[in-house]
């Protein structure tokens, strides 16, 4: 046990300085903002003083640099110089709710693009796991292949298969159908999602998969389960751990991805990922905001694993009864 | 909007061969060895063992890429002077803007955008600059000085400039139509074969141009106009990009898009059916200019830096490398008459109608982001979206604690 605990320390330094503590300041940041106040303490805002425009006043002394400013303001309950303070606020949760659309549209579209996987993966799991050791592997390797390219370069060769000159269209064509408008849309933002996520639901659902003995199938059977019962009662509830961890894995990337409704909704499908890439990299810049936004995201994305999680014991004790 | 930007080769070639035969340099003066670099106490800091801090756009400066003129910029400064260089490369004013904030990191010199300047002077961020360690800010144009965003010019020496037009395909579109306006982008002739900007800050300043009114506009009702107009757009709109511009106007997927001329010069090599126009409304033209921040170590050597871009010689490569309009007069005399008159130069007309960003109250900003996020996400907008996200999360929480209470049962059973 204490060698264990041993090992576990560089993992524990890791976590700390790369997890913990950026959660920390993430929390710091969405309840709390930064105001000018002057030496009195009193909070003000520099753009009411009517000095936008930068070369105007002199935040040590109050001095006047430039009178280019159109409205001459009061400044003289000023007292100066003008410092930076950091306040608590609720202001950045607030603020939050005028963007849940958005957030709304990003959950909904994840768990269309989680089922959508789960549906492929399930019955594809199951047939790799059933298959002899050397196809398995060739399998789990096709599996894989895509993930050994870019995630940004495979998600730009969706964007020239689906445009309306691109692959999927000229083949159409020479068969004399289309063009069709595949890109830019609610769909097209799915199908990345799905694509590039896919591996994620069938690994997880594959190991779990292979884990069930053949033989359990088998003394089902005997004592006279039909297919649906052995589905029912034998491998779904065995595979359980693998759907969760498998949902886990799909949604949670999926509901804050950023690029793909970038590249594949033609920029109308704003997703939450989107929203807090502009408040921090972006025009919009506020990472107040933006830290706010990651919080919320967190607490929706914590609910969902805790009730895939729930689901997850629940039938693991149920197999152990 | 920097990421893109190609060398030019005919330009280079085109503008040397005038250089060499050019009253301003002798013939010999042409390799930068023998260079003679105007009349500077550029000796001050040799041997000091002294270093500048440079933070500036990726892409944004010449360096030896191995063709037969190259010009290392940095290299020949530290030749010059006996000053080293360290590089390095921003994506994003707000991406600069945030690194210098957290203030982990000391830069001498900077080159951010006009609106990002004004910002940073508002929020006391940037050094006076010390003009006479300057002398050649004379170079620079009359109209490039005491800009919105530095109305005193005491922070900033203008660097590179650029205009936003229209970019239109030919062969897509209709020859009877007028592409220098704004309205063409409101068209329903060209439904589905518009792209516009998937920037707040862009896309609001076409529609207030097209509505005539100030792209600095802090009227709620006139943003809100513009977003109106915006959304009767969106019906036409292909799709909302930035860089993917560059390959959707490549590939002739789309028959218009606003963009900046520096770069429809880079899609227009591409594409030779690519044509630009500057819109008669008006339009935005953006200036990135360099700045010391404050906190700079070496203030004097950064405002020796400053002065060597803007050597004639160094901003005329510069120039030639990134492929975007100079503020500098001389370097503009230098160039040839095509590149004089190609879209990177708009006529007097057009730059005087055109505006430049400045930063906008936090209030504005925020109207402006809550606009634009509605505009975006109005199609995904389903009404049955919460109500379904709800009964789902209640019956999956229902379902869930009923069978553990059943299962409680039978165990103690």
């Amino acid at each position: 046990m204490k060698q264990t605990s041993k090992a576990a320390v560089p993992y524990i330094i890791w976590m700390s300085v790369f997890i913990v503590i950026p959660l920390f300041l993430i929390g710091v940041f969405a309840f709390t903002t930064t105001v000018t106040v002057d030496a009195a303490g009193n909070i003000i805002d520099p753009e009411t003083l009517g000095y936008m425009d930068g070369a105007g006043i002199d935040r040590e002394t109050g001095e006047l640099t430039a009178d280019e400013s159109e409205e001459e303001t009061d400044i003289s309950w000023v007292t100066f110089p003008l410092t930076e303070k950091t306040i608590f606020t609720l202001d950045n949760i607030f603020a939050v709710s005028d963007y849940l659309p958005v957030l709304f549209l990003s959950i909904w579209l994840a768990l269309i693009a989680t089922a959508i996987c789960l549906i492929i993966s399930y019955p594809l799991s199951y047939m790799i796991s059933r298959m002899n050791f050397q196809r398995q592997n060739i399998m789990l390797m096709l599996v894989m292949l895509p993930m050994w390219m870019n995630f940004l370069l495979r998600t730009y060769a969706w964007m020239t298969l689906l445009e309306r000159n691109g692959w999927i269209n000229k083949l159409l064509a020479l068969i004399g159908l289309g063009p069709f408008e595949m890109i830019n849309s609610q769909g097209a933002v799915v199908l990345g999602m799905v694509y590039n996520y896919l591996p994620f639901m069938i690994l997880p659902l594959y190991s779990i998969m292979t884990k069930i003995d053949e033989r359990t199938i088998e003394s089902a059977q005997d004592l006279g389960a039909g297919a649906l019962a052995v589905f029912g009662r034998v491998i779904l509830p065995l595979s359980m751990p693998g759907i969760a961890s498998g949902i886990t894995m799909v949604f949670v990337p999926a509901v804050s991805t950023f690029i793909i409704s970038r590249m594949l909704g033609g920029g109308t499908n704003m997703l939450i990922g989107d929203l807090i890439d502009l408040q921090f990299l972006g025009n919009a810049y506020n990472p107040n905001l933006g830290a706010a936004m990651s919080l919320v995201l967190m607490i929706f994305v914590l609910l969902c694993m805790s009730l895939t999680n729930q689901l997850d014991n629940e039938e693991m004790e149920s197999v152990l009864l | 909007m920097k990421k893109y930007i190609k060398i030019i080769k005919p330009l280079i070639a085109l503008s040397l061969t005038l250089m060499m035969f050019s009253p301003v340099c002798a013939p010999a003066a042409a390799s930068y060895e023998s260079y003679e670099y105007s009349d500077y106490d550029w000796d001050r800091f040799r041997g000091k063992n002294m270093s500048v801090n440079v933070y500036n756009w990726g892409e944004y400066i010449s360096v030896d890429d191995g063709e037969e003129d190259a010009f290392d910029t940095n290299k020949a400064f530290t030749e010059l002077t006996g000053i080293r260089v360290n590089y390095s490369n921003f994506a994003s004013n707000e991406e600069m803007y945030a690194k210098l904030k957290s203030g982990g990191s000391s830069y001498d010199i900077i080159i951010p955008s006009d609106y990002m300047i004004a910002r940073m002077a508002n929020e006391n961020m940037l050094e006076k600059i010390n003009f006479s360690n300057v002398p050649n800010f004379s170079y620079i144009a009359e109209n490039f000085r005491n800009n919105a965003f530095d109305v005193t010019n005491e922070y900033s020496v203008p660097y590179m400039w650029g205009i936003m037009g229209i970019i239109y395909n030919k062969t897509l579109f209709d020859e009877s139509d007028n592409p220098a306006t704004w309205d063409i982008l409101w068209n329903e002739k060209y439904a589905k074969d518009i792209l516009m900007f998937s920037n707040s800050r862009d896309s609001f300043a076409i529609s207030l141009f097209r509505l005539g009114y100030s792209v600095n506009t802090t009227d709620e009702n006139e943003l809100r106009e513009a977003a109106a107009e915006l959304s009767k757009q969106k019906l036409l709109i292909q799709a909302y990009v930035m860089d993917e511009i560059f390959d959707k106007m490549g590939g002739g997927e789309a028959a218009l898009a606003p963009y900046y001329a520096g770069d429809a010069i880079t899609m227009m090599e591409d594409n030779p059916d690519l044509e630009f126009v500057v819109p008669e409304e008006g339009t935005n033209v953006f200036i990135d200019a360099m700045c010391i921040p404050k906190g700079a170590k070496n203030k004097e050597a950064a405002e020796m830096y400053i002065n060597f871009l803007c050597e004639t010689r160094v901003a005329l490569k510069n120039c030639e490398y990134i492929g975007y309009s100079t503020p500098h007069i001389a370097v503009y005399e230098l160039l040839d008459d095509e590149t004089k008159e190609s879209i990177s130069y708009p006529s007097e007309e057009a730059l005087s109608k055109a505006q430049e960003y400045i930063t906008l109250p936090s209030d504005t900003t925020r109207l402006l982001d809550s606009l634009w996020t509605e505009l975006m996400s109005q199609t995904g907008k389903n009404p049955w979206l919460s109500p379904v996200l709800i009964v789902v999360s209640v019956t999956l929480i229902i379902f869930i604690n009923v069978r553990r209470y059943r299962k409680k049962k039978t165990r103690e059973l």
